[in-house]
């Protein structure tokens, strides 16, 4: 092939090209808009979508937290601060849980670290307020009376420290502790 | 006396009217504008403000007039505030000439449908678009910033090659008119619309009046990507929205010039003059939107490639060809 037939193809092949960019608009015009219509139409969220915090309860509607300050200490903007308390029966708790939403960047990280799963986001992320200082939830807020995300699980069965529900080794997957006085095994 | 009141009073009339229309077109064409590249996208475009989202323009107006005008500390106040008007005000005045009609017969009194018969109409347009280089590359400059700096030097060198185009594009319509007044060119197509014998000279003076009018695929003085805003970036408010306005006349005098140079201007069976050029105009504006919303931005040495390289060449050969086939012709 000589230059210039070369020169022709391409040159051809470029305007067959624009020519298709027009007709694909073109028919674009005549389809319908794929275009969500927010506040009317709303999309149902995944379960998973992060958005408005909560501290949910175990299966027996007792608080899960047992402010470890785990979500405190993780939370890359600071915006969880809380107070540790201990009941009699030997549980842990919050006496004051405090979220700031106005500098939570809803990055879930805090979910990730708590080991009581007590501290989830929820989907629900429709929380623009005109004055900064009502972003600010504390414990009572925060409280929901439902496991969340993970329902089934309770933090006592498992946490191998003695409470009402029963001393240490009585716990699942929990060996009874050994007698550190005797050498017989 | 009388007739000099009378006159005078008839012109401003004319001004008024044409000065209304244009603006609300303009204001609409944008409504338009945003509307049909929504749909070119799938997308349904402004639909909260009114029905269709009718009253956008209305708010966009409000917002714009209400907004802080801001002024750079650093900025050459003067020129920096003067420069929106510049490119607006061009861009109104290139419309003085566009005949929208046959003269009417009022009282015995001829009125002749278009706000000036300039002898050199032509002329006249042309330099008012070079005068409206100045509103970029000022504006650009005085706003002492970088981006605004590129995007006017950018839109001065662009507008200055494509001048070059457009004026060679329509030299055969001159030859063929006989005349450098709007109203002739428009007279001389009574017959048949110049697209018909002259459609290279077309394609040229369509292209580069969309290069002159800064559009996508030639919006380099504003490559959002590159340039933030280009020669606009640093003003807000109303002079800002001077530079939207003079946008969106420049796309209307375009369609105008088109419909009078190779569609045949207000000619037309059926419709009135008037609505004519109207429908003229409002197709070319819509088949620019299209444009925009199918391609993309050229790269800067394609641009001064298609224009130095092609355009001009062509319209030269165009005009050789033109000028041999009148030779022989007539
Ligand atoms: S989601 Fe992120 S920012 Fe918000 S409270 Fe949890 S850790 Fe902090
Ligand atoms: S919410 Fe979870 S991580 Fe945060 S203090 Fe309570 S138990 Fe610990």
């Amino acid at each position: 092939m000589t230059e210039i037939q070369q020169k022709n193809i391409s040159i051809l092949t470029a305007i067959t090209a624009i020519g298709q960019g027009f007709a694909t608009t073109f028919k674009h015009l005549f389809r319908k808009p794929i275009t969500e219509q927010y506040p009317e139409e709303k999309r149902e969220l995944p379960a998973r979508s992060r958005a408005r915090i909560v501290l949910t309860r175990d299966p027996d509607g007792r608080e899960r937290c047992v402010a470890c300050y785990l979500c405190s200490a993780v939370c890359p903007v600071s915006c969880i601060s809380m107070q540790s308390a201990e009941k009699p029966d030997g549980r842990r708790y919050a006496a004051w849980f405090r979220i700031n939403f106005g500098r939570c960047i809803y990055c879930g990280l805090c979910e990730e670290a708590c080991p009581t799963s007590a501290i989830q986001l929820t989907p629900d992320f429709e929380n623009c307020r005109r004055d900064i200082l009502t972003l600010v939830y504390e414990k009572e807020d925060l409280q929901v009376d439902h496991g969340g995300k993970d329902a089934a699980y309770n933090f006592y069965e498992y946490a191998g420290v003695a409470t009402d529900e029963g001393p240490k080794g009585s716990h699942e997957k929990e060996s009874p502790p050994v007698n550190v006085r005797s050498n017989m095994p | 006396m009388t007739l000099w009141i009378s006159g005078y009073i008839l012109l401003l009339v004319k001004f008024g009217l044409v000065l209304g229309c244009l603006l609300f077109l303009a204001a609409y064409l944008v409504w338009a504008e945003r509307k049909l590249l929504a749909r070119l996208q799938i997308r349904y475009g402004p639909n909260r403000a009114g029905k269709f989202g009718l009253l956008q323009p209305i708010a966009d107006a409000v917002k714009m007039i209400t907004k802080e005008d801001i002024i750079p500390a650093e900025a050459d106040q003067s020129i920096f505030l003067l420069a929106p008007t510049v490119v607006a005000a061009t861009a109104l005045l290139m419309f003085a000439v566009v005949p929208f009609g046959e003269s009417l017969a009022i009282m015995g009194q001829r009125i002749p449908l278009v706000i000036t018969d300039l002898n050199v109409g032509l002329l006249f347009i042309f330099a008012l678009s070079s005068l409206g280089v100045y509103g970029v590359a000022l504006g650009g400059w005085a706003s002492n910033s970088k981006y605004s700096l590129l995007g006017g030097i950018r839109g001065a060198a662009q507008m200055i090659s494509y001048e070059l185009a457009l004026g060679l594009s329509l030299v055969p319509v001159v030859m063929l008119a006989g005349s450098f007044s709007l109203v002739d060119i428009v007279n001389a197509q009574s017959g048949y619309p110049y697209i018909l014998v002259q459609p290279v000279s077309f394609a040229v003076f369509f292209i580069s009046a969309m290069a002159e009018s800064k559009r996508i695929p030639f919006d380099l003085p504003e490559a959002e990507n590159e340039l933030g805003a280009g020669y606009h970036t640093e003003y807000s408010g109303m002079r800002f929205g001077l530079f939207f306005i003079g946008e969106y006349v420049h796309i209307q005098v375009l369609g105008a010039l088109t419909a009078v140079f190779f569609l045949g201007g207000w000619h037309g069976p059926f419709l009135p003059p008037f609505v004519w050029l109207l429908v003229k105009m409002i197709f070319i504006a819509l088949v620019m939107i299209w444009i925009r919303g199918t391609l993309p931005r050229l790269r800067y040495d394609q641009l001064m490639a298609l224009g130095w390289k092609v355009l001009v060449p062509v319209s030269l050969v165009n005009i050789i060809v033109t000028g041999a086939v009148i030779l022989m012709v007539g």
